[in-house]
């Protein structure tokens, strides 16, 4: 680059070359370098350049979307390094575990981050849902990235019920044994199709292979893909929705500001302190690990992993294709039908809508707080369909005529709030929403924390403690 | 060919394409096709699923419930000396249910079905009785064919052996 008249630069050592390739200049110190490296990074131009000022706040998001990408690059990280230790065989699966805990440095540490990651993901994945329904953000023009994220969702569950079966203790094969037989009530193609997720007629080698593949390749694969592909939609689709007041009539005009620092440096400090708490409660608290698979021993109560625990539930109540197959295919047709018939865009990014909104939520959730116990204790102590109805089909006397006698009343509110109330689409969504999504968090509860040996109902502090 | 009319004939382009989606539907349902085949139970000879011989037939006195934990099942003896094969495997959700002699009946763990020595369901949510295999007698030798699950509503005589 020598030109007619400068002097030529003073000839720069192969080091010096090496660390102005190798080593980033420092941060730019004004705002056109910050959008100029915002731009030009293959990470960071999955953000805009500038975000409004107003989407930042942490009240709106709760920056939960940003947690889940965290955990995920956590269980990556985790994941692969425990792969090293690793054999998906019968039994060696299970000594391997022992191994870990008593014989590798820091294995029972890594084993812990990997487990609880595993778990809080699950809580983050459905609170960040419940918050872009809350603010009405799947409406258009985000249809697409709702369904992309109601898909990732499936996947993490589908990757936590996978990952369960590893490390072939008792909770492991009991719970995979319970989960996959549901599978077996699909019409027509249910007991082929359980076959084929087991590798054989019942829980056993050929299952931990399919389960560890599927749970190392497949799904970790596919979440990468459509999880870079979600950010990359809610830039498309013009960033977070703007976040507004109950009594705010008119989107307002945020200024906006550049995203290196305002947003980088929040997002960096919040990942930063997650990994940190995470980092010392997996050195607390161990993951469980109970006696090696037994197929001739059920364990007493014999449960699904927790977050099965609402579906269990209903399975106590109900035939298993009313429990199993017909309500989650509802809720996950609702779910899939949502962004397309609720879909005013005048009340995006305010939570709960309106004030009535607001009201309704709370009514419905509170409905569903006094109702859903006392239908457990009517169903456990009081209710007898089967012996009600003899000689009927099972399906019939403990599956679709109870479902119809609960859903009625829930019909009728609905059709309630129309006429008295001159209720629109977005508050009947907001009510009946409301009640199944509380029912189906009191069923989760009641799963995890009342039910004891033989399924019976128990108060917390009678239950036998589980694990070692 | 200005005019995209419904009646026109289809023009080179339109038949291309039609064979493409052709062909590479087919390809599609080829791949899906091999990758299910491919995941197919592989099972190892000689495992649970072959015929097995469980005992002498006054090995079991009338009125017993014995477990054969290899064979998956339990050999139930009626009172009138009857035999039946019962498949261990609860009817609802696939947990080994265990014989609970002090009640006299069969008590699943996982959801509380409970079952008769029949095999009958007493209390849902089990939809159907437990399922049986086939039982034969031969020289007072009592074989199991573990190879095919009977399914039943509900117990009835004729699924009864006698020696």
């Amino acid at each position: 680059m020598t030109e007619e008249g400068n002097p030529a630069p003073a000839p720069r050592s192969m080091f010096d070359r090496m660390r102005e390739r190798l080593v980033p200049d420092g941060l730019p110190e004004d705002d056109r370098g910050r959008i100029r490296m915002v731009v030009n990074s293959l990470v960071l131009h999955l953000h805009p350049a500038k975000v409004p000022e107003r989407t930042l706040r942490w009240t709106y998001s709760w920056g939960l979307g940003g947690l889940s990408a965290v955990l995920m690059m956590l269980l990556g990280v985790t994941g692969i390094i425990l792969l090293n230790n690793y054999t998906p065989a019968v039994p060696q699966a299970y000594l391997d575990i022992l191994e870990l805990r008593s014989n590798v440095w820091f294995g029972e540490l890594i084993r812990n981050l990997h487990h609880w990651s595993a778990n809080l993901l699950i809580i983050v994945a459905v609170l960040h849902l419940v918050r872009v329904f809350l603010t009405g953000a799947y409406r258009p023009p985000r249809e697409l990235n709702w369904l992309i994220g109601a898909g990732m969702l499936v996947l993490v569950l589908a990757a936590n019920f996978t990952g369960y079966l590893l490390p072939w203790d008792q909770l492991a094969f009991w719970a995979i044994t319970v989960g996959t037989s549901i599978l077996s009530y699909v019409p027509l193609a249910g007991e082929w199709l359980s076959r084929l997720a087991l590798g054989g007629p019942e829980v056993g080698g050929n299952t931990l292979l399919n389960f560890y593949s599927m749970h190392i390749s497949f799904i970790p694969l596919l979440i990468f893909a459509l999880m870079s592909y979600h950010f990359w939609r809610v830039r498309k689709d013009g960033g977070l929705t703007m976040p507004r007041g109950l009594d705010e009539a008119e989107p307002p005009i945020s200024e906006r500001v550049t995203t290196i620092p305002h947003l980088v440096r929040k997002e960096l400090v919040f990942a930063l302190a997650w990994i940190a708490a995470l980092l010392v409660f997996a050195m607390l608290v161990p993951a469980p690990l109970e006696d090696i698979a037994n197929p001739d021993v059920s364990p007493n109560p014999a449960k699904a992993p927790w977050y099965f625990l609402g579906l269990q539930e209903l399975l106590l109540h109900f035939h298993p294709l009313v429990a199993g197959i017909i309500l989650p295919g509802l809720a996950a047709l609702a779910v899939f039908m949502l962004p397309f018939f609720d879909t005013n865009p005048a009340s995006v990014g305010v939570y709960f809508r309106s004030r009535r909104g607001r009201s309704l939520t709370f009514l419905s959730a509170g409905l569903a707080l006094v109702l859903t116990p006392l239908w457990v204790l009517l169903d456990e102590y009081l209710l007898n369909w089967s012996a009600w109805l003899p000689g009927w089909p099972a399906l019939l006397s403990n599956g679709l005529i109870p479902l119809a006698v609960l859903l009625l009343p829930l019909f009728l509110l609905d059709e309630w709030l129309v006429r008295s109330f001159k209720a629109d689409t977005e508050e009947r969504v907001l009510f009946i929403a409301g009640f199944v999504f509380t029912a189906f968090l009191i069923l989760t509860a009641v799963g995890i924390f009342f039910r004891g040996p033989g399924m019976g109902l128990y108060w917390p502090w009678e239950l036998p403690v589980a694990g070692h | 060919m200005t005019e995209s009319l419904p009646d026109r004939k289809p023009s080179r382009r339109d038949f291309l394409k039609l064979i493409w989606a052709v062909f590479g539907g087919a390809a599609a349902v080829e791949a899906a096709g091999i990758f299910i085949a491919y995941l197919q139970p592989r099972l190892a000879e000689g495992e649970f699923g072959s015929r097995i011989t469980v005992g002498m037939v006054d090995d079991f006195p009338a009125g017993s419930v014995t477990h054969i934990p290899n064979g998956r099942l339990y050999l139930v003896r009626l009172p009138d000396g009857g035999f039946l094969a019962i498949y261990h495997r609860c009817t609802h959700l696939g947990c080994t249910v265990p014989w609970d002699q002090a009640l006299g009946k069969f008590v699943c763990p996982c959801h509380n079905s409970q079952f008769d020595m029949p095999g009958n369901v007493e209390n849902p949510p089990a939809p159907r009785a437990l399922d049986l295999f086939q039982l034969t007698i031969e020289n007072n030798e009592i074989k199991v064919d573990t190879g095919t699950v009977l399914q039943r509503q509900a117990f009835d005589e004729t699924q009864v052996v006698y020696a």
